[in-house]
């Protein structure tokens, strides 16, 4: 008699085959330390950000964002350096999606201030007219629930005690609820008066996306990684576009395509800093702008080097420079 | 109870429930496809992109092609073991069991309770619900095929046996999670070891539910509708061992260019290869089975669908490996190039085989004639033409996007903002939207087209029967 007379013995036989591969690719990298890796440098989530990536989880922002910056050239320059293993070991589940309906969220944090997601959270259209990106202006409207907080650290492990965790939540709400709070202004704009002196949806969500990439760019900051700054002829020579007023034109084209978002069109400053003004944050020079705009300053400014290359650069300081006057 | 002591009340409920997941699975993606051009749709938190998505694919997954799947099996199983199903009672509380966790399941993932783990998405007591659905499954498939009076197995018994077995396999070890409450769960893997399980996972649900399944349909119902043997035994023994070897090893090719080990990600893409091989195994099975008998395309409305069916099948398995090599993962993968693949196995295989199955199984089950023939055919084409506008569509859409996203100007900067290649998508998802529609009204029909059959206003046809016995 065949196996294909015996039911039972044809059944252990497929489990049989189907365990080979299963055991090989699966099971064998799970026992090897170097599948995931763990380093000091990658601290786990907060409490407050472990709940906003629950959020980010319940509401499945994972069907349209990925987290995983491939190597690929064009992907570090439009995202950040590529995603190394490390940087997961306290995921649970894995969030690297599989379609980039939107963008690549691995290296968020940190790159735009807590405004421009409260902004953009509250309606993507308000800031980019064509994103298809659903609003989740409601998040603002519900209070964040702590009650598990603790039971969920517990879970995954990351070592917090219930006091630890009570003061993570208190510390986060007493930045995001002061006077002082940079976002302050904007924040309040989104939620409501009865919850903004408590901690929202929102709040979480945004602190969570605020992690994301965060302790990688740590490393990187104790690396060598320099600011990019204007090659030393480009800066001595200054502007080659200073009143040129195609340039002038064509700096106010990709102003309105990059930086009018948080500059506003006129350059009058919503979420970053107004620009027709005399106070330069970071210098006045050319170069010092350039410098600004290529390597991104802290606290929210983006590099743009990568994405649009020097002479747009120069074009675009060509078209602030034209706004002062 | 029919003629021979088959029982058919399960494989009818089955019938019945998979075409109402599908109409309410394929409404939720006209939807979705909608919100993509119209972010104003995403009105309330229920219904935004994310959770909708999500019952999206779980409905037509688990709701649609799994209760298509229990019906065929059942079906097939008592006809090739010659053996009335050994517990009638349990597999009619199957299908109770089946129903209550599909709607739990869509309720949960509307109220956002989500593992966010893809076509494994329901939460830890929905998942006990599944695993015990699944054990009355596979105790009444092994009861009857021990009882059995017919001695040899035949390939499509194969196939069911092998998804039985795999299915419990994958969705116990992917969805192993520590509850936090009622609601909420953590996966017990993390970061780069919970991606591999997760894709070895979501590749072979493809496997054992989008293929093996549809498989054993395709190498019953083909002959059965045709009166033709399959072509070789021969073959069908070495494409069956060798698709069920190797699919488990092809996980990761979702995850190319990814953190993973990168031995990982090879080992993945020589297998996707390699499974060409098996996979054209039962291609060429079902296109030297018509030889010689061509004819019955044009005179056998069945054929057709069985054919383009398998032919789907076959230009799949070939795109499918192709992309995931790294060279053009790196081009096509997170576009809506894949959208597009993966809904040529959805709507152009899976829905065409079970589409003619239905055809062939309802009448016979029923004891009279299909209602019409005409609408089967209307059915078929609209099908069709819905299916090719989606996903020849959506391959270009990809295309563009992955081009734009790699654009680079004369410097090394980026041509295009990733705003850009959003709005460059709107045209494209315009058409695929009605592509959708025209594929949901050719189901509409084949819905109406069954549900008349089994209603039974018609007792004796005046149109020809496609098959002798």
């Amino acid at each position: 008699m065949s196996v294909y007379s015996k039911p039972v013995t044809f059944a252990i036989l497929s489990v049989a085959v189907i365990l080979v591969g299963t055991i090989i690719t699966v099971i064998i990298p799970m026992m090897m330390p170097s599948t995931q890796p763990v380093s000091d440098y990658i601290k786990p989530y907060t409490a407050v950000e472990l709940e906003g990536r629950d959020i980010y989880i319940r509401e499945g922002c994972n069907n349209c964002h990925t987290q995983t910056v491939r190597p690929i050239r064009t992907e570090v320059a439009r995202y950040g350096e590529y995603s190394k293993p490390e940087e997961f070991a306290y995921d649970r589940p894995f969030l690297w999606g599989s379609r980039r309906t939107g963008l690549d969220l691995n290296r968020v944090g940190g790159k735009y201030p807590d405004s421009w997601h409260y902004k953009h959270m509250n309606s993507p259209q308000s800031m980019f007219p064509r994103s298809n990106m659903p609003a989740y202006a409601w998040l603002a409207r519900k209070e964040l629930c702590t009650d598990c907080a603790f039971r969920k650290v517990s879970v995954l492990g990351y070592g917090y005690s219930e006091d630890e965790v009570r003061a993570q939540m208190n510390e986060y709400k007493a930045r995001v609820t002061s006077q002082d709070y940079g976002s302050a202004a904007i924040r309040n704009e989104v939620t409501p008066e009865k919850l903004q002196g408590s901690l929202t949806e929102m709040d979480a969500l945004v602190a969570y996306l605020q992690k994301l990439g965060r302790d990688v760019k740590e490393v990187q900051k104790m690396g060598s990684v320099p600011v990019a700054e204007a090659s030393p002829t480009a800066a001595q020579a200054g502007n080659p576009f200073e009143g040129d007023k195609a340039a002038i034109e064509a700096g106010n084209k990709l102003f309105q395509t990059n930086c009018a978002v948080c500059h506003n069109a006129d350059g009058k400053g919503h979420i970053g800093p107004d620009l027709t003004d005399e106070e330069w944050k970071y210098g006045e020079n050319d170069s010092d702008i350039f410098s600004s705009i290529s390597g991104g300053r802290p606290e929210g400014m983006p590099p743009f080097g990568p994405n649009i290359g020097e002479d747009d650069i120069w074009k675009v300081i060509a078209f602030i420079r034209s706004l002062g006057k | 109870m029919s003629n021979n002591g088959y029982d058919y009340t399960a494989v009818r409920g089955f019938a019945l429930s998979a075409l109402f997941w599908l109409i309410i699975g394929l409404v939720v993606g006209l939807w979705l496809a909608a919100e993509m051009l119209w972010p104003a749709l995403n009105f309330a938190p229920w219904i935004a992109f994310g959770r909708l998505r999500v019952v999206h694919t779980n409905g037509l997954a688990f709701g649609f092609a799994l209760a298509a799947i229990f019906s065929c099996s059942y079906y097939m199983l008592q006809r090739l073991t010659g053996t009335p199903i050994v517990f009638p009672r349990l597999a009619r509380f199957h299908l109770l069991l089946f129903n209550v966790a599909i709607a739990l399941a869509a309720l949960s993932l509307f109220a956002g309770m989500n593992t966010s783990k893809e076509y494994a998405e329901l939460e830890w007591p929905l998942d006990v619900v599944v695993v015990i659905m699944w054990v009355i499954f596979a105790v009444n498939v092994f009861a009857t095929l021990i009882k059995r009076s017919e001695k040899q197995m035949y390939i499509s018994l194969w196939y069911t046996i092998a998804m039985t077995v795999a299915v419990a396999v994958l969705y116990i070890v992917n969805n192993l999670a520590i509850p936090v409450n009622w609601t909420k769960s953590y996966s017990i893997f993390a970061g780069a070891n919970d991606a591999n399980v997760q894709w070895w996972y979501g590749h072979n649900a493809v496997g054992f539910v989008f293929t093996v399944p549809i498989l054993a349909m395709f190498y019953y119902f083909l002959p059965k509708s045709t009166n033709l043997p399959i072509y070789s035994h021969r073959l069908s023994i070495v494409s069956f061992w060798s698709l069920v070897f190797a699919y488990l090893w092809t996980g990761a090719h979702h995850l190319m260019l990814t953190p993973l080990p990168e031995w990982i990600q090879t080992v993945a893409i020589a297998f996707s290869i390699f499974l060409i091989v098996p996979s054209w195994g039962s291609v060429i099975n079902g296109y030297y089975t018509m030889q010689g008998n061509w004819d019955q395309m044009r005179n056998n409305y069945l054929v057709k669908f069985f054919i383009f069916g398998i032919t789907f099948y076959g230009l799949q398995v070939i795109q499918g490996p192709t992309q995931g090599l790294r060279t053009l993962t790196s081009f096509f993968h997170y576009t809506d190039w894949v959208v597009g693949h993966v809904h040529m196995g959805t709507m152009g295989w899976v829905s065409m085989i079970i589409a003619a199955s239905f055809y062939y199984m309802v009448p016979k089950m029923a004891g009279r004639e299909i209602y019409s023939i005409k609408l089967a055919d209307i059915n078929f084409w609209l099908i069709l033409i819905g299916q090719l506008l989606y996903t020849v569509t959506l391959w270009i859409a990809g295309i563009q996007q992955g081009a734009m996203w790699k654009a680079t100007n004369a410097d090394g900067s980026l041509t295009y903002s990733f705003i850009e290649s959003v709005a460059a998508m709107y045209p494209y998802w315009m058409i695929r939207l009605i592509g959708g529609v025209i594929y949901f009204i050719g189901i509409l029909v084949f819905t109406y087209n069954i549900w008349m059959t089994l209603k039974g206003t018609k007792k004796t046809s005046a149109e020809a029967t496609p098959q002798a016995a």
